[in-house]
């Protein structure tokens, strides 16, 4: 195991040869970050709507008919799951291992991002069912505007997941993919983060107050 | 019809034509509609028949279409923004000819005069103000800062795509169907499909979804290029006024569009999935929505005012011939202003009926802005002060801008008033405010600057005459028809008013009909300048780059800059690091050495994304399902396949640049410096001589 | 430059026409808050002038010093003035140039503290008590005015007894509005489902145009009412006028006057000879008419967009 070269964009292996490289990496990561932040509001002005709106149930369903919480419980794992997995890939790449095992952290972090769309579709229907739907009322018209926000997200996470394995497969490890590979974990963190906040704010907190 | 049950064409059929209604109803009001839309038509024919007769497609694909240079989509940019300026005008002479053919019903149905202002606000705020701002940005913030390009060229490109494609779905909105009649603002229930089933807010969803996507990617790009690709030694107390304003507008964008976003998707699930977010019934709320939109709202209009503050910043320094005062106060200033827009959104619907207590806060945190923004006319007025004032184009905007914004801020302090704004909200004193703004504060510096780094870009200068006429027609426009507005609006006339009664406004209306016309003589002004200054470009040619005796980085480098912008990134040693170094005569070192320069290559992506947005917009307005499908799926695959390219950048060898900087050095050295008299004569090269001493 | 010198001369000049268009008007019908008609209005009168001269405070000092400087400073030969082209702080100028400001915006903050409090549309600080109760609904395109505890309605024309406070509660039903009546007091939102507060009182009998400044469609600048201020025995009058005269205000008729239409528009639709010709009168069949308007958008069930006024679906015209 190498460490990696000092002066280097950290989680990177940029070589000593790469200056350029390298700043080109912390620019994109960077701007990356601001992204991040731009999205954040996003979610957050969702979970704002989501909190004015959680009485307008307009005699619809409420949080207590419709949340089912092992499925929640189960989503949440798969989910913090696939952060360690994408974590690991991070690692792996740190620490120049061979390129294989990012891919295999990749994979096993598609079939997690998958299994979770899964679930949550599944819950989706079992709540239309109960009379669930976003035609429903306001506060289900909300619930609808953000958590399937969060599931495009984790879908698009996982389209990203194919096309750089792809990539990775195609081209090697080059500068440029290790540094979209830093960006896509980032990005997957921040979809872990967002979860953290729909748990607690649109579940535990629809079930405290709705 | 619903949704779910349209056809192949979705809803779109014969009477979707203006010219449908023309036939069935020949009146005034149908034929101001279809010459609108006969115009876009012939607009269009024009500019295709043009290029194909003079053999310029090609040049315009290679050239400027594909182009991912900073100054070249700068430029593109700043086209897109007057060819909608010309329609806004347009509009806005149209509603004034309206009310001033008053009292009474006027000539206009009361339907397509909503549709005027709702376009009018749409475009001189989206398609005008923006692009227009972030034009300039593109053209001048690398060259400002000292760096090759923005931090993300193809992102640039992308951007420019968007928004041009969502200015055009408001051209098509002519030709094909309506425009929203909900106003810029588009506050639901109006909007929603209960009472709009139409296709008219749908463009307005959008356009401003579209649009706002790529103003948000611009945000990022200018931010990211601030911060980190400065020229070494440029820390952030050596960068000039405007790029700290560009920092603010970038910051502003990044957490101001994501609102509108909001705003303008939950109306399009409303309208599209009947979802209840903004509905009357099932608990939808429309007060979420104007909190969202303001939210957005009055920092959109900092955006846009800070840049504008950043050029006047420029301008009073160069024609002043002096530092500019009170650098760091102006940058508290610009960084306070936008941390306060922020927090002031709640002043536009004081009349909500929120407490008074939530009222006077918001009220006084919008008084607040006023500080800042008051300690800037107090620090350009000290940057003139002991200075030797040339009366060029630019600073008499820039005159013009002190005098007259100051009155618009009078009257946003008097608004941050609940009790005063509770009689004067909606009415026509609003209106004459924030024209007052956005015209002497955004309009009148984005025409400084043009005027001012024009031979920047193209290396001649505009004609001076022209540009002096058309700051007379400009400043005289504006206050023959915003100033009436405000005691109109006093003495209770609605905005938005196709018709009215009351005689006493009719001088009034006149009044500012006739101000229009002159603000439609100001803009043809704008474009005789541009024609005679081509016609006369050899005499004004500038190409040393220095026209102006200026004082920061990109005046520096050759008129027009070359397509890596700096042969050798220059070292910051000052604020005013070109105007020092003309002190100390080194402005034009000669380098040691060269070395290769990669510039970014050419790529279709953003023209691809342009064109696919576009027809996905047009797709989901008239509910033509599997196009729009298809169209995601196409903007999606090109994306991806793009990031399968990697080959981003092409190399400019170091000889090359060699021997370019070195022509360009020589023509430095055999050109005889003209000093400020001198300077719109055709012996201004664009070399200057330092002439402090001889001016005292 | 000559620009320059000009712009506050001809300014000068618009302000003065201006102001003399705005005092000479008073004579007819009040339609603003330039000639209050209440304490309400003219206590917002007073405040505009109040902020606005504090303001002129700092706004003088440039219009008279930019163009000043201009002329001192501009570069010709032979000029005397002095050239600092390095001079880029004074502390002293600092000090002057943020604490102007904040002086100003401190005073203006406490007049804006007091007045927001003092003329809150929600709290009823003027006028005798006990308030005459209205509810008021916006429709397409006219208000309706009910006096639940007089029984009585009407469009188009709002009776008020002078000096006696009245008390408003506001909503629509259809889209969101602003009522205004200008000369007695500032504005706010109607919207569906919801309701807003309104106090206003008029100092002396007279006519005064009320409006809304919403833009709401087609009739949007037709839908104005004439509020008529009365003395107390004058306005029992008025209402005993109302009641004898009125049509019942029962389902029918309201949907009727709900749907689309300005007020020439259902004048025709519902005006008998009896009531004048811009005017609509009401006797209440249904007491609890605006409590079941704005529970129509509490059901727990969606409403049919035949069943929203304002839609096209709903009716207009006035026409079945």
């Amino acid at each position: 195991m190498k460490r990696a070269p000092t002066h280097s964009y950290p989680g990177l292996n940029l070589g000593r040869r790469h200056a350029s490289a390298d700043k080109a990496s912390e620019v994109v990561t960077f701007g990356f970050w601001v992204f991040l932040m731009s999205d954040l509001v996003y979610f957050g002005l969702m979970f704002a709507i989501y909190i004015t709106m959680i009485d307008a149930q307009a005699g619809g369903p409420g949080p207590h008919e419709l949340f089912d919480l092992t499925s929640i419980f189960a989503q949440t794992l798969i989910l913090l799951t696939s952060s360690l997995t994408v974590g690991l890939a991070m690692l792996a790449l740190k620490y120049n291992l061979p390129r294989w095992r990012i891919v295999f952290w990749f994979c096993v972090t598609l079939v997690l991002g998958f299994s979770f769309l899964v679930l949550e579709i599944h819950d989706f229907m079992s709540m239309a069912e109960k009379g669930g739907i976003p035609q429903r009322s306001g506060f289900l018209s909300a619930f609808y505007g953000l958590v399937p926000l969060h599931g495009l997200h984790v879908a698009a996470g996982c389209l990203w997941l194919i096309v750089l394995g792809i990539q990775l497969r195609v081209f090697g490890l080059t500068d440029l993919l290790m540094s979209r590979v830093v960006r896509l974990a980032l990005f997957w963190h921040f979809l872990d983060l967002i979860w953290i906040g729909i748990i607690t704010i649109v579940y535990f907190g629809g079930l405290t107050y709705g | 019809m619903t949704t779910s049950e349209s056809g192949f064409f979705g809803r779109l059929n014969w009477d979707a034509f203006p010219i449908a209604g023309l036939i069935q109803t020949p009146n005034a009001n149908e034929i101001v509609a279809n010459a609108a839309a006969g115009v876009v038509i012939v607009g269009v024919v024009a500019v295709v028949g043009l290029l194909t007769w003079f053999r310029l497609w090609g040049s315009l694909w290679r050239d400027w279409l594909t182009s991912a240079d900073h100054k070249k989509i700068g430029i593109m940019y700043i086209v897109f923004a007057i060819v909608m300026l010309a329609r806004g005008v347009l509009e806005g002479v149209v509603m004034r000819a309206q009310q001033a053919a008053g009292p009474g019903d006027g000539f206009l149905e009361p339907e397509h005069f909503a549709e005027l202002f709702s376009t009018h606000g749409t475009i001189m705020i989206f398609f005008v103000a923006v692009p227009f701002v972030f034009g300039v940005a593109n053209f001048l913030v690398p060259l400002m800062i000292g760096a090759r390009d923005v931090a993300f060229p193809v992102m640039n490109q992308i951007s420019l795509g968007l928004t041009v494609s969502a200015g055009m779905m408001l051209m098509v909105s002519l030709v094909v169907g309506e425009f929203s009649t909900g106003g810029w603002t588009a506050y639901p229930p109006y909007t929603g499909a209960a009472f709009n089933p139409g296709v008219g807010p749908d463009y307005w969803i959008w356009a401003i979804v579209v649009s706002g996507i790529g103003t948000t990617l611009t945000g990022i790009n200018f931010a990211v290029t601030i911060y980190k690709l400065r020229a070494p030694g440029m820390k952030f107390m050596r960068l000039p006024m405007y790029c700290w304003t560009i920092i603010c507008s970038s910051i502003l964008i990044v957490f101001a569009m994501p609102p509108l976003g909001v705003a303008a998707l939950l109306l399009a699930a409303d309208r599209y999935l009947d979802f209840h977010f903004f509905t009357n019934d099932l608990g939808g709320n429309m007060m979420n929505y104007a909190n969202l939109f303001w939210l957005f709202g009055h920092p959109e209009v900092y955006l846009l005012v800070l840049p504008a503050y950043g050029i006047y910043s420029e301008v009073f320094a160069t024609f002043s011939a002096k530092r500019l005062y009170g650098y760091n106060s102006l940058v508290i200033a610009t960084m306070s202003i936008a941390v306060l827009s922020f927090t002031v959104w709640l002043h536009h619907f004081f009349t909500m009926g929120q407490s008074a207590l939530i009222n006077a806060v918001f009220g006084i945190a919008t008084m607040l802005i006023a500080i800042p923004t008051g300690v800037k006319v107090y620090d350009w007025m000290a940057t003139m002060f002991r200075g030797r004032i040339r009366f060029s184009v630019p600073m008499l905007y820039g005159l013009a801008f002190l005098m007259l914004f100051v009155i618009g801020g009078l009257s946003g302090v008097i608004l941050a008033n609940p009790t005063v704004d509770y009689q004067v909200h909606n009415t026509l004193f609003l209106v004459a405010h924030f024209h007052n703004v956005l015209l002497p504060g955004v309009l009148f510096g984005l025409l400084a600057g043009y005027n001012y780094w024009f031979p920047k870009a193209f290396g001649f200068r505009l004609s001076e005459f022209w540009g002096r006429v058309s700051v007379a027609l400009w400043t005289v426009g504006f206050m023959l028809t915003f100033l009436p507005l405000y005691f109109v609006g006093l003495m209770g006339m609605p905005r938005r008013s196709f018709s009215w009664e009351d005689p006493s406004f009719h001088p009034y209306m006149i009044v500012a009909v006739v101000g229009a016309l002159v603000i439609l003589c100001a803009l043809l002004s704008v474009i005789v300048q541009l024609w005679v200054s081509i016609r006369d470009r050899e005499k004004t040619r500038v190409p040393v780059g220095d026209p102006w005796d200026a004082r920061t980085l990109e005046w520096s480098t050759p008129a027009p800059p070359p397509p890596y912008n700096f042969a050798i990134i220059p070292h910051v040693t000052d604020r005013d690091n070109f105007a020092a170094a003309k002190e100390r005569g080194n402005a034009y070192p000669t380098p040691d050495a060269y070395e290769d320069i990669s510039v970014p290559l050419n790529t279709g992506i953003g023209f691809i994304l342009c064109v696919l947005s576009g027809i996905w917009m047009f797709a989901l307005v008239w509910w033509i399902w599997w196009l729009a499908a298809l169209m995601t799926v196409m903007m999606l695959g090109s994306f991806i396949a793009w990031t399968f390219k990697t080959e981003t950048e092409r190399v400019i060898p170091a000889e090359e640049v060699r021997k370019r900087h070195e022509a360009w050095l020589d023509l430095v050295h055999k050109s005889t410096p003209v000093d400020r008299d001198h300077e719109t004569a055709p012996e201004n090269r664009g070399l200057a001589r330092p002439d402090l001493e001889a001016a005292t | 430059m000559a620009l320059s010198r000009m712009s506050p001369k001809g300014m000068q000049v618009l302000i003065a026409a201006a102001v003399f268009t705005v005092t000479a008007q008073t004579a007819g019908a009040s339609d603003s808050f330039m000639d209050p008609q209440g304490p309400i209005a003219a206590v917002q009168k007073l405040h505009l002038f109040r902020a606005t001269v504090l303001i002129l405070i700092a706004v003088v000092p440039v219009l008279v010093l930019v163009p000043l400087i201009a002329i001192r400073y501009r570069r010709r030969s032979g000029s005397n003035a002095l050239y600092r082209p390095k001079w880029d702080f004074s502390g002293r100028l600092e000090f002057v140039m943020w604490g102007v400001p904040v002086v100003i915006v401190a005073l203006l903050s406490f007049y804006l503290w007091k007045a927001t409090h003092r003329l809150d549309p929600y709290a009823a600080r003027f006028g005798e008590t006990p308030a005459l109760n209205v509810q008021v609904v916006g429709l397409d395109w006219k208000w309706l005015f009910i006096y639940p505890d007089l029984g009585i309605a009407s469009v188009g024309e709002f009776g008020i007894p002078v000096k006696q406070q009245v008390a408003m509660t506001l909503t629509t039903d259809t889209v969101m509005q602003s009522f205004m009546i200008p000369a007695l007091a500032g504005q706010i939102y109607a919207m569906p489902g919801m309701t807003t507060q309104l106090h206003i009182v008029s100092d002396a009998p007279g006519t005064m145009q009320g409006e809304n400044t919403q833009y709401n469609g087609r009739g949007f600048t037709k839908q104005k009412f004439q509020t008529i201020a009365m003395p107390t025995e004058d306005f029992s009058t008025w209402v005993e006028k109302v009641r004898t005269n009125g049509i019942q205000l029962d389902e029918k008729t309201y949907r009727i006057l709900a749907m689309r239409s300005d007020r020439d528009e259902v004048q025709t639709a519902l005006g008998t000879a009896q009531m004048p010709g811009n005017a609509l009168y009401f006797t209440l069949g249904d007491i609890d008419l605006f409590q079941s308007i704005v529970h129509r958008y509490h059901g727990g069930e969606g409403l049919q967009v035949d069943q929203q006024p304002g839609t096209v679906e709903f009716g207009q015209e006035a026409s079945q």
